[in-house]
């Protein structure tokens, strides 16, 4: 039998990877795409399971919208991506450093 | 169905998506040469909006949409001061923009497009709304950071915000999503009667934190501030200069919408998790902002320990907190687009003017130009009479009756810090000697010259007149 629990349980570790994933990650800035979606796809298994729960139908609207906001944040973040690699021809995140302090 | 009524409550809203749109396809037949058509057409729109914000502005709080929005005085006063903020940057961009060749219809597309979502997330009254009025304006801010296509440190600023601001949605959806599983409504109305009855408080405890890991985000409080200097160093100082306005004064909406219409009754668990958000913020922004050369980042750092004066008010967690923050929001959007608007208005072709270096005498120079630095500077440190300083104090006095006198010590003892880069930057205006090669040509465009000094002087305006205004605040909160 699978019960909310397991639902929650898992979007908890597909976040933890995710943010994980932010964080560990010192390659590759495609990767930290990946993980950002990575995360809204957890929150989505959270709301799906909940609206279930609660026997609400909002939460499952919720989700059409993440999903859609989902779709405009990558292509903005590849659109970046792509300034970013024309400029400095890399898209390694140690290599990105010109600013501190 | 919505009817007629709803859509007559959106009224400001539907108009500038309307208008956006308009000026999104004009551009497109648009001649270079047409192009300050444009942008005194963008003007006009805002002012157009400022107009239906407060002409149609209902007494009390109405809803439209099954409280999908909700227009009250809260919502009235961060649109009204969000518009005229960005009324400010499109005349203080120009000059900037024109000579870089970011002359472009896509700024003022996107820059409408963030106000719009401004203005969807301070009249929010359900999570989805919070949501994506919130992305509307992050989505539009990425891409203005990564306006100047050639630039390194705009496109670098630009990843970095990015992939943080992602972070922070994504921190707050997940605590959204507990939010709704424990109370099972996404009304944040329903949502505050909801909380009390709920069957899972760990649940609401842990959503919680999340929620206010993505405020902070947004709010760019500490620990959560890494975004903040590299991106006002990094993008073109004509978008740091809105950053750094309207969406401080989004944030604070977003705020008050989420933790006291919906989680008001968690007070007495988010009082303390803000409090420790203000000392940090105020440590860090102070302190580092102490060793910056670079002007733009100096005052990323003040903006960081800002945004702890505003949570000073927020901790307060009643009508007064609440009042006092506002007033902190809108005192501190008008004074850094004073700051940013003189940067901007020294700055032409190939000399950012970002350097405190830059402005090694620049009394002797240009002492008009100065006197409003010095005017918007003295402003954000808190010096009586302006601005900032009635400001700071309400939120101080806010601190003080929600019982934290420490938290109010702490907030006087940084003001007093930070003092010091604030005065370091006056006395390199008038008492340092001028560089040679950093000659300082001021901006001759017009239009930014008179509304640079008025913005300026009304720093001192409404230190000497602050009544009305924090009247009006308080009055938002009463009801």
């Amino acid at each position: 039998m699978i019960t909310l629990s397991h639902y929650i349980v898992l979007g908890a570790i597909l976040f933890c990877i995710s943010v994980a994933g932010l964080f560990i990650n010192r390659k590759n800035v495609i990767v930290l795409l990946m993980a950002i979606e990575l995360m809204l796809l957890a929150v989505n298994i959270n709301f799906v399971a909940f609206s279930r729960f609660n026997h609400d139908v909002a939460g499952q609207v919720f989700v059409f919208f993440i999903l859609t906001v989902a779709a405009a944040e990558s292509a903005i973040g590849l659109a970046i991506l792509v300034l970013l690699f024309r400029n400095r021809s890399t898209v390694n995140i140690a290599e990105i450093d010109s600013m501190k302090g | 169905m919505p009817n007629f009524n709803d859509i007559l409550i959106m009224l400001p809203e539907f108009f500038l998506v309307a208008a956006a749109c308009v000026i999104l396809v004009a551009d497109a037949f648009m001649k270079p040469a047409e192009r300050p058509f444009l942008h005194w057409i963008s003007i006009a729109v805002l002012v157009v909006t400022i107009y239906l914000v407060v002409r149609g502005q209902p007494s009390g709080s109405v809803t439209a949409f099954n409280g999908m929005f909700i227009r009250d005085g809260v919502a009235e006063i961060l649109k009204v001061f969000a518009l005229l903020s960005t009324i400010l940057v499109f005349i203080y961009a120009r000059p900037y923009l024109v000579d870089r060749k970011l002359f472009v219809g896509e700024f003022y597309t996107l820059m409408i497009f963030a106000i719009i979502g401004v203005m969807l997330l301070v009249s929010a009254g359900n999570l989805i709304m919070i949501y994506l009025g919130l992305e509307l304006l992050t989505l539009s801010s990425y891409a203005l950071v990564a306006l100047n296509r050639d630039s390194k440190l705009s496109s670098e600023a630009a990843i970095k915000y990015f992939v943080l601001g992602a972070l922070a949605s994504g921190m707050l959806l997940y605590g959204m999503s507990m939010l709704y599983g424990a109370t099972g409504t996404l009304d944040l109305a329903h949502l505050h009667d909801a909380i009390p009855q709920s069957t899972m408080p760990h649940l609401l405890v842990f959503g919680l934190i999340f929620m206010i890991i993505g405020i902070a985000f947004k709010l760019g409080a500490a620990p959560f501030h890494m975004w903040i200097p590299d991106v006002y160093q990094g993008s073109p100082t004509a978008v740091t200069v809105f950053i750094g306005s309207a969406p401080k004064l989004a944030a604070f909406g977003m705020a008050f919408r989420l933790l006291e219409s919906g989680m008001g009754d968690l007070s007495q668990h988010w009082q303390l998790m803000l409090a420790v958000l203000a000392v940090l913020s105020l440590a860090i922004g102070n302190l580092v902002a102490i060793v910056q050369s670079n002007l733009k980042r100096l005052l990323a750092y003040s903006t960081i320990s800002h945004m702890g004066y505003l949570l000073l008010g927020l901790v307060n967690a009643g009508p007064e907190g609440y009042a006092a923050a506002m007033f902190y929001a809108i005192s501190y959007a008008l004074m850094s687009t004073a700051a940013f608007g003189v940067i901007l208005a020294l700055s032409r072709a190939g000399f950012e003017c970002e350097e405190i270096e830059d402005f090694k005498g620049l009394n002797q120079r240009a002492p008009w130009m100065a006197f409003l630095m010095m005017l918007s500077l003295f402003s954000l440190a808190g010096v009586p009479p302006l601005f900032g300083f009635f400001a700071k104090l309400l939120v101080l006095q806010a601190a003080i009756h929600a019982g934290m006198m420490w938290l109010a010590i702490v907030g006087a003892v940084f003001a007093i810090i930070g003092l010091y880069y604030y005065l370091h930057v006056v006395k390199v205006m008038y008492f340092d000697k001028p560089v040679a090669g950093t000659e300082v040509r001021l901006q001759p465009d017009f239009t930014l010259r008179v509304a640079l000094s008025l913005n300026a002087l009304a720093l001192l305006a409404l230190g000497l007149y602050w009544g009305p205004l924090l009247g009006w605040c308080k009055q938002a909160f009463a009801g």
